[in-house]
């Protein structure tokens, strides 16, 4: 093993003389911070609402001046039949329309109890569900106000939900993304990287010169590995530093868990790059490859959208990504502060990832063609 | 390690019935020959003719589909890795990194083969002395003519002491004086008693070899010393004996 640390000192040089790859390093975290957990967000604002009042009363007005109060709804037109507000919807002027039916307010003072009803543009699922919420709370609002009961049309009323939230009280939409794009953040400078690395020595030819060389093949493979895998240490100390500081995300857990968990991972991943690139000939097919993949992991970790909610054959699959189960583990330690033997079975999958790529990857590398 | 063995009769490289098949197509097609110790054999022949081929089943770098072969009297099948210990190895494409100085290159090679690094900063200050490098050193090998990288490319092939040298058209894009400087290489390097392997395009330097083949659609048509071949053919350059063997081809297919 005396050899060794010669290649590893060559491929640290080799990275640190790469000028595309030190600004990458150091400019990919924040960007990525910055940009997915601020902008990549699941709060709708701005609701654009097309108001049907038949009714004309103050009761009707008094629901809309409270809705606009929020900030979330604004009033873009006064359509004076249902016909017209739903034109609004189709052309996309309004993302919801309220409709007030005629006598909405005797009928409150009368009875107690009145109807209103809410259209949304769901093209975006997501979105109008979390318009609807904030829709309904607000009538919520004004029915205990007018000491009446507003019924919304198609929405069940009369149970009322207090909401208690753990680990993310404010529910701080950033709180709840940065495990996650730091995760991303490693994979990404680890696959990338680690896919372009053993091809770029096939590429320009010194592959061959190595391969007439006594080298191991394990040797070879460990020594590419060792210096990517400092590297994305060191970006992960580098993206929870930039989270704390600019985010104030808070840490609950153990800062020396999640590094134990990430060198485990990394070694998953990096296998991962590695085996792609000993697969390819050429620096765009192992990035393709590496995109292809990239972008079948991100969608299925769990970052974006539950796993939960996916369905069966889809939470199966994503039981084989090791993505989700480092995100699984940067929430539990991140934010709920949890322990080793919290996320042990996680840990299970993270070695036996790394144990099964790894060696897929020294084997592919041939040194010697069939 | 040159005085290892005194007997410069000793055969270094024993080919017989070499045969590499891709599919349909035979690329080396049951060849034949040996090289002692210390000889330069310039393997020749033109674009496709299997001469890179049988240098990778030489060189441990591609399986056989028959015949025997040993090198430095390891087996190609099964003792490659014994075989890399003992061979340098320069290819056509580029081998060193051009992102790395001179020194670095070295040192990464020698790191590979095993030298300490002693050994390898004595080694690598006696090599640049040799080739006049020295203000080199810590130049990035982008920045280098190519004639001086293959020349270092060579030394740096050498670097491990190997019995034998492949070179694969190590002269190709160099000029006629880098040429000359690195035959002097070869000479100097075949004189310590290290067998060169060598491909080439330029019929000049066929003739600076001790033995010739020739090899044509995967066969060796050609065998011999320079001037046997020259006798053989009737002709009195190598370059008319290498045309004569392509003409004959291309009549016959």
């Amino acid at each position: 093993m005396r050899t060794l640390p010669f290649i590893l000192q060559k491929e640290f040089l080799q990275i640190f003389r790469n000028r595309s790859l030190l600004p990458i390093i150091f400019v990919l975290p924040i960007v990525q911070l910055v940009i997915l957990s601020n902008a990549a967000t699941f709060e709708v604002k701005n609701v654009r609402m097309s108001v049907v009042d038949e009714d004309q009363t103050e009761a009707s007005r008094g629901l809309v001046r409270k809705m606009q109060a929020t900030g979330y709804f604004s009033v873009v037109a006064n359509s004076p039949t249902a016909d017209q507000g739903a034109d609004l919807l189709l052309s996309t002027a309004a993302s919801m329309v309220i409709h007030f039916p005629l006598h909405f307010e005797r009928d409150l003072r009368r009875s107690g109890t009145a109807r209103v009803q809410m259209i949304f543009d769901a093209q975006d699922g997501a979105k109008a569900g979390v318009s609807q919420a904030y829709a309904s709370s607000v009538v919520v609002d004004y029915s205990r106000e007018l000491g009446a009961n507003i019924v919304l049309d198609g929405i069940p009323a009369g149970i009322d939900v207090i909401p208690v939230n753990w680990f993310n009280a404010e529910q701080r939409y950033t709180t709840f993304m940065v495990p996650g794009i730091l995760v991303l953040l490693v994979t990404i400078v680890g696959m990338f990287i680690s896919a372009m690395n053993i091809v770029r020595e096939k590429e320009i030819g010194t592959i061959e010169q190595l391969n007439v060389t006594p080298i191991t093949k394990s040797q070879f493979v460990i020594g590419k590995l060792m210096p990517l895998w400092v590297i994305g240490l060191f970006e992960l100390a580098f993206g929870l530093i930039v989270a704390k500081l600019l985010f104030d995300v808070p840490m609950v857990g153990s800062i020396p868990l999640v590094f134990a968990m990430a060198a485990v991972y990394l070694v998953a991943m990096l296998g991962f790059g590695l085996w792609l690139s000993t697969m390819t000939d050429t620096q765009q097919q192992a990035m393709f490859l590496a995109w292809f993949f990239m972008v079948i992991f991100i969608l299925m970790s769990g970052l974006f959208t539950p796993i939960e909610s996916m369905p069966h054959w889809a939470q199966n699959i994503a039981e084989l990504n090791p993505l989700a189960h480092f995100i699984r583990i940067m929430r539990r330690v991140l934010l709920m502060g949890a322990d080793f033997s919290a996320i042990r079975t996680e840990f299970y999958w993270l070695v036996g990832f790394a144990m099964t790529i790894l060696p897929m990857a020294v084997r592919q590398y041939r040194k010697v063609s069939h | 390690m040159a005085a290892k063995d005194s007997s410069t009769e000793r055969v270094v490289i024993d080919v017989r019935d070499l045969t590499r098949r891709f599919g349909d197509f035979t690329a080396v097609d049951s060849i034949s020959f040996s090289v002692k110790r210390g000889e330069i054999l310039g393997f020749l022949g033109a674009n496709g003719a299997g001469k890179t081929t049988a240098i990778r089943m030489l060189t441990g770098l591609l399986e056989p589909s028959s015949g025997d072969a040993t090198v430095a009297g390891f087996d190609v099948y099964r003792q490659r890795e014994a075989i890399k210990k003992n061979i340098g190895y320069m290819s056509q494409k580029f081998s060193l990194y051009e992102d790395l100085t001179v020194f670095e290159n070295i040192r990464f090679y020698g790191g590979v083969y095993g030298l300490t690094r002693a050994t390898i900063k004595s080694k690598s200050d006696e090599l640049l002395e040799r080739l006049g490098l020295q203000h080199a050193r810590d130049h990035r090998i982008s920045g280098l003519p190519l004639g001086w990288r293959q020349k270092l490319a060579f030394s740096v092939a050498l670097l491990h002491e190997p019995e034998i040298v492949f070179l694969d058209e190590p002269t190709g894009g160099v000029d006629p004086v880098t040429r000359r400087q690195f035959w002097d290489l070869i000479y100097e390097t075949a004189a310590n008693g290290v067998t060169v392997f060598a491909t080439t395009h330029y019929m000049d330097e066929a003739e600076y070899c001790d033995r010739v083949s020739i090899m044509v659609d995967g066969r060796i048509e050609a065998y011999g010393t320079p001037n046997a071949l020259k006798n053989q053919f009737e002709v009195s350059s190598m370059d008319d004996v290498f045309i004569r063997l392509a003409r004959s081809t291309s009549q016959s297919s």
